[in-house]
This record gives structure tokens, C-alpha cells and sequence, in this order.
């Protein structure tokens, strides 16, 4: 059995003496997708850079295939697939030239023709590369990341300017590679996007590691569902809450709109209707929710927006 | 419609390409880049195609007999600073900023492999105008002294590294706009004050004395020399050599990749 695709331990890069990755570990087991998930300016395309060989760690252990990243030695490079953040190509080359040199320096690609035509490239295989819309641009950085049959794939931000269509078509690519077994590291700040693609999510902030897991167990870890109904406005809560289970509460936030918080099980639900059925009220809109990524990533990162 | 991919479509199989097909293909990739761009073509073969046919056929300068052998050796002195210098900067400098040398590097290719191509496709480009040129004259009523043609061929390979090595510190190391600008300025400056279009002998001698340590002055006086059934000195073939080594050596230093 092969050993993990990326091990990262203590990982530093300095920018000018500031930490831009602070002490970061990460593990990405082989045929698996991990999403690294942060806001901008997290240290999330400098891990990768690092992982990839094309920037140099002050500190810090990586292992990328079994093999130390830094220098990127030829043979590493030859089992990697890379998308770099905004592509990269001469500025008049065309689309199916590109990828037929990337191709070129694989031993065994896939068919370039069969590439630009899954992504949607046909109609622009004979367009300069800087006449290219961004999202044409990416789609074939992405094809250039995956022609080469890699083991290991390094996507940054795939999806960040493809429409929805592209999107779903780059979520396919991702399924597809981990299907046959080909290890992915993705960065994104797309919550949907880890939710969907990732086996496991590592969230960062400021260069570190702010909480990891699969999509579930982080949705879950620490978080109570929560119990929302619509009924008439300004209820009698008294009675309801003393039959709820101990924890839990229940609030009216907005009038006509009922809150009920704490350890969601199948007896609270019961205790509200029942409270309810005794009420005479019909609990409209009545669901339960389990809190989001998106919630836990803006409770770790906090909610302020950065540049 | 969202395609669904058979299994096995992507399970890995990966390598490294031959060292050949690589380099051929890169090669060939910036030689089509470099012959397909306007700006490049005007500058690196219309702009000597012109001055050859136009210097040749009408005589408003007076030159030495035959003109068309005398005028040869400037254009190709011009053809070899604006393909090598000019040219290669520009595109390097662009090449930087669009990200190609970082998405190169981070193939399976050899990092040497991606200097040679790059040096590659300018030699290509060189050879194609060389014929050209030579073509063109030939047509105009050049009679190539055989005797010569190593030396013009010495030559050229030295004008080529030296005004390269310089073309690639200049294109690897600034921003792509400044590229831009400082690349034609040191193009217009050369043409007319370093020895290509105006000849050593009538600039001023304190700007001749410098011009004869510039590669321009060099390689376009050698050549006419070279051309017209003489030997370029020793110190024409020394100040190419020198450019070549001492702008190789920083540049292998200073370029950047991104």
C-alpha cells in the first residue's frame, strides 16, 4: 500500500520577516481530496507552492509523494499535476498548443484533443492565450494540470472565476481523478465546494490550522442543531420551555418566529408539537437545521472582510 | 450536460517525456510564437528586409562597392540585436508576467531543458532571417565570398549570445512594461549612435572609442568587414565574447522566474 500523498509538519514561510504559513500540518492520504479552506491571505497558495517545490519554507518538515518538495527534483515533478493560481502561458500561445507542449513533457498523457473538448475549449483551441476569459484561461490550467496522468494533483482556487456550468464541471474532474485513485490537494474559500469534493477539510487562518476534519464531523463538532418555527406572535414560551429537556431554550428573535436551541432530538421535536397541538397553533415553516460550513468558517475566521 | 468519466479514465501513469520530444516541441512552439507576433516580425525581419532592399537599390547614402554586400552585414548586425536583444527581452519579460516559465517549471521538464528551448527557438528564429536575408541579397546581386562566410557565421553565433545573454538579463529580472520601453529605446540608441546603421568611422571619437566595446559596434563592423573579403580584429571578436560571458553570468544569477 502506498504511503500518504502530503505530509506537512510545523510548515513556516516568511514574507519579509512576517509569517505568511505559521506552524502548519497537513495530511492528505493517498487518492484522497483535501480542501484547504481559508479566506484571503490565509497562507493557502503558499502551502501549496511549497508542496509543489516552486517556493522555498523557512521551516518545517514536507513530504510530497515520500520525497522532500524543496528544489523540486525532476522525478517528483514528473508524478505531480499542477494548476497554479491564474494559470500560466505565453501570452500568445494557443489554447491546444499549450497543452499539447504540456503533454509533451509526459510520458504517457492523456489525448489533448479529448481534454479541450471535455472542458469546453473546443470553440477557442485556436485562441491566444491573453484573448482567453479568465474562466477559459482556467479551464486550461486545468487541463494542463491533469494531462499528464499525475499521482498527486495541486489545484489552486479551481473554480474561482468559472460560471456554475464550469464549476460542476470541474466538481466532475475532481470526482473523477479521486475515483481512479489520484490524490487531490485543492484550496478554495468556497464552503459548497469543500463540502462536496473533500474526504477532508483543513481550515487556516493567518498560516495556521484553525480546525480540520471531514465536512460532517466539522458541521457537527461542538455544534447543536437548531429548531426553527413560524406560529402567531407572542406566545406564552413558559410552558414550552419547562418541557423541553434540560439545555435547551427556546426564543422568539423576530415576532411570529420561534428559535428553539440546545441538543436537538426526536423528544424536543415531539415536545413542540405537542406544545403546539396544545396551543391550537399550526407550526409553520417548522425544520431543523444543522449549523453550515459556512457558519463554522466564519466563526473560526471571524466575519470581517479582508482584502 | 455534465460528462461522466469512465473508470480508469484518469488512473496514473506518470513520467517524464523524452528529453528530445520536449525540446523539439518547445522549440518549435517559440519559433511559431516569435515568427506569429506582429511587433516581433516587423522589428526582427521587415525593418532589415527593408533597409536591405531600400539601402541597396536606391543610392542616397554613399556606400562602398558592391552596396549590397556592405549593406548586408548592417541588416544582419540589425536582424541579430532585434531578434536576440529586443526581441527575446520583450518576450521574456511578458513570458514572466503571463506565468509560463513557473507553469513549465512545474512539469516533468528539466530546467535546463526550458533555457535550451528558449535559447532553441531564438537560434531558430535567427537561422530563419540569416536565410532570408542572405536569400533577399543574393537576389539584390550579393556574390558571397566563400572565404568569408566562416567568419560571418563566428560572428553571428557570438553577436547572438552576447546581445541574448543581454536580452535576457534585461527581460528576466525588470517589469514586463519597463522591459518594453527600455528594450526599443536601447534597440533606437544602437541603430543609429552604437555602429549598426552608422558606421564606426563617422561617429564622433570619443562616442567611436565606446561604440567599438559595444557588442553593436562590434558585430556590425565585423561583419562588413567579414562581408567585404576582410578579417574582423581580435578585439571585435573579444568584446562579443566578454558581453556574452559577463551579461551570461550575471543573468544566471538575477532571473527571475515569475
Amino acid at each position: 500500500m502506498s504511503g500518504p500523498a502530503v505530509e506537512v509538519r510545523d510548515l513556516v514561510v516568511r514574507y519579509q520577516g512576517r509569517a505568511a504559513v505559521d506552524g502548519l500540518d497537513l495530511d492528505l492520504p493517498a487518492g484522497r481530496v483535501l480542501a484547504l479552506l481559508g479566506p484571503n491571505g490565509a497562507g493557502k497558495t503558499t502551502t501549496v507552492e511549497v508542496c509543489e517545490g516552486l517556493r522555498r519554507r523557512d521551516a518545517g518538515e514536507v513530504r510530497v509523494l515520500g520525497v522532500d518538495p524543496a528544489g523540486a527534483p525532476d522525478a517528483l515533478r514528473a508524478r505531480l499535476g499542477v494548476m497554479p493560481q491564474g494559470g500560466g502561458a505565453y501570452p500568445g500561445v494557443r489554447v491546444r498548443e499549450m497543452l499539447g507542449l504540456v503533454a509533451a513533457c509526459a510520458a504517457d498523457p492523456l489525448d489533448p484533443d479529448w481534454l479541450v473538448e471535455l472542458l469546453g475549449l473546443a470553440s477557442c483551441a485556436r485562441t491566444p492565450f491573453k484573448r482567453l476569459s479568465v474562466g477559459q484561461q482556467q479551464r486550461l490550467a486545468l487541463a494542463c494540470a491533469v494531462v499528464g496522468r499525475p499521482e498527486l494533483v495541486f489545484l489552486d482556487e479551481p473554480t474561482a472565476s468559472l460560471d456554475p456550468q464550469g464549476r460542476r464541471l470541474v466538481w466532475e474532474l475532481v470526482s473523477g481523478l479521486r475515483a481512479d485513485g489520484v490524490a487531490v490537494l485543492l484550496t478554495t474559500h468556497l464552503m459548497q465546494e469543500a463540502e462536496t469534493l473533500a474526504d477532508h477539510i483543513v481550515i487556516v487562518d493567518h498560516g495556521r490550522v484553525v480546525a480540520q476534519g471531514s465536512p460532517e464531523a466539522l458541521t457537527a463538532a461542538g455544534a447543536d442543531r437548531e429548531l426553527r418555527f413560524r406560529a402567531a406572535a407572542g406566545m406564552d414560551l413558559r410552558l414550552l420551555a419547562s418541557a423541553l429537556p434540560e439545555g435547551c431554550t427556546v426564543t422568539e428573535p423576530s415576532p411570529g418566529s420561534y428559535l428553539v436551541e440546545g441538543s436537538i432530538d426526536p423528544q424536543v421535536l415531539s415536545a413542540v408539537t405537542s406544545w403546539c397541538a396544545r396551543q391550537g397553533v399550526l407550526a409553520d415553516d417548522l425544520r431543523i437545521a444543522r449549523r453550515s460550513l459556512e457558519d463554522v468558517f466564519l466563526e473560526l475566521t471571524g466575519r470581517e472582510l479582508r482584502s | 450536460m455534465i460528462p461522466r468519466f469512465d473508470p480508469g479514465t484518469f488512473t496514473p501513469a506518470p513520467g517524464r517525456g523524452p528529453l528530445g520530444r520536449m525540446l523539439a516541441t518547445q522549440v518549435s512552439l517559440e519559433t511559431r510564437l516569435a515568427l506569429r507576433q506582429g511587433e516581433q516580425v516587423l522589428l526582427t525581419l521587415v525593418i532589415p528586409l527593408a533597409l536591405l532592399v531600400g539601402l541597396a537599390l536606391l543610392r542616397v547614402v554613399p556606400l562602398p562597392e558592391p552596396r549590397v554586400t556592405s549593406v548586408l552585414g548592417t541588416v544582419l548586425a540589425l536582424a541579430v540585436m532585434s531578434t536576440a536583444f529586443t526581441s527575446q527581452a520583450i518576450s521574456l519579460g511578458f513570458d514572466r508576467r503571463y506565468g509560463v516559465l513557473r507553469r513549465l517549471a512545474a512539469t516533468a521538464v528539466p530546467r535546463w531543458l526550458i533555457v535550451l528551448g528558449r535559447l532553441g527557438g531564438m537560434a531558430t528564429v535567427v537561422v530563419v532571417l540569416l536565410v532570408v536575408l542572405a536569400g533577399v541579397a543574393l537576389l539584390l546581386g550579393w556574390r558571397p565570398d566563400t572565404g568569408s562566410l566562416g567568419w560571418v557565421l563566428l560572428l553571428v553565433l557570438l553577436g547572438t549570445a552576447a546581445f541574448g545573454a543581454a536580452g535576457v538579463l534585461l527581460g528576466g529580472t525588470l517589469r514586463a512594461e519597463l522591459v518594453l520601453a527600455v528594450a526599443n529605446i536601447v534597440w533606437f540608441v544602437l541603430l543609429f549612435a552604437g555602429g549598426v546603421l552608422v558606421p564606426v568611422a563617422a561617429l564622433p571619437g570619443p562616442l567611436a572609442a565606446v561604440v567599438m566595446l559595444l557588442p553593436s559596434g562590434a558585430l556590425a563592423e565585423g561583419l562588413r568587414t567579414a562581408l567585404l573579403g576582410g578579417t574582423p580584429t581580435l578585439g571585435q571578436v573579444v568584446v562579443l565574447l566578454a558581453w556574452a560571458l559577463i551579461a551570461g553570468g550575471i543573468a544566471s544569477r538575477t532571473v527571475r522566474w515569475s
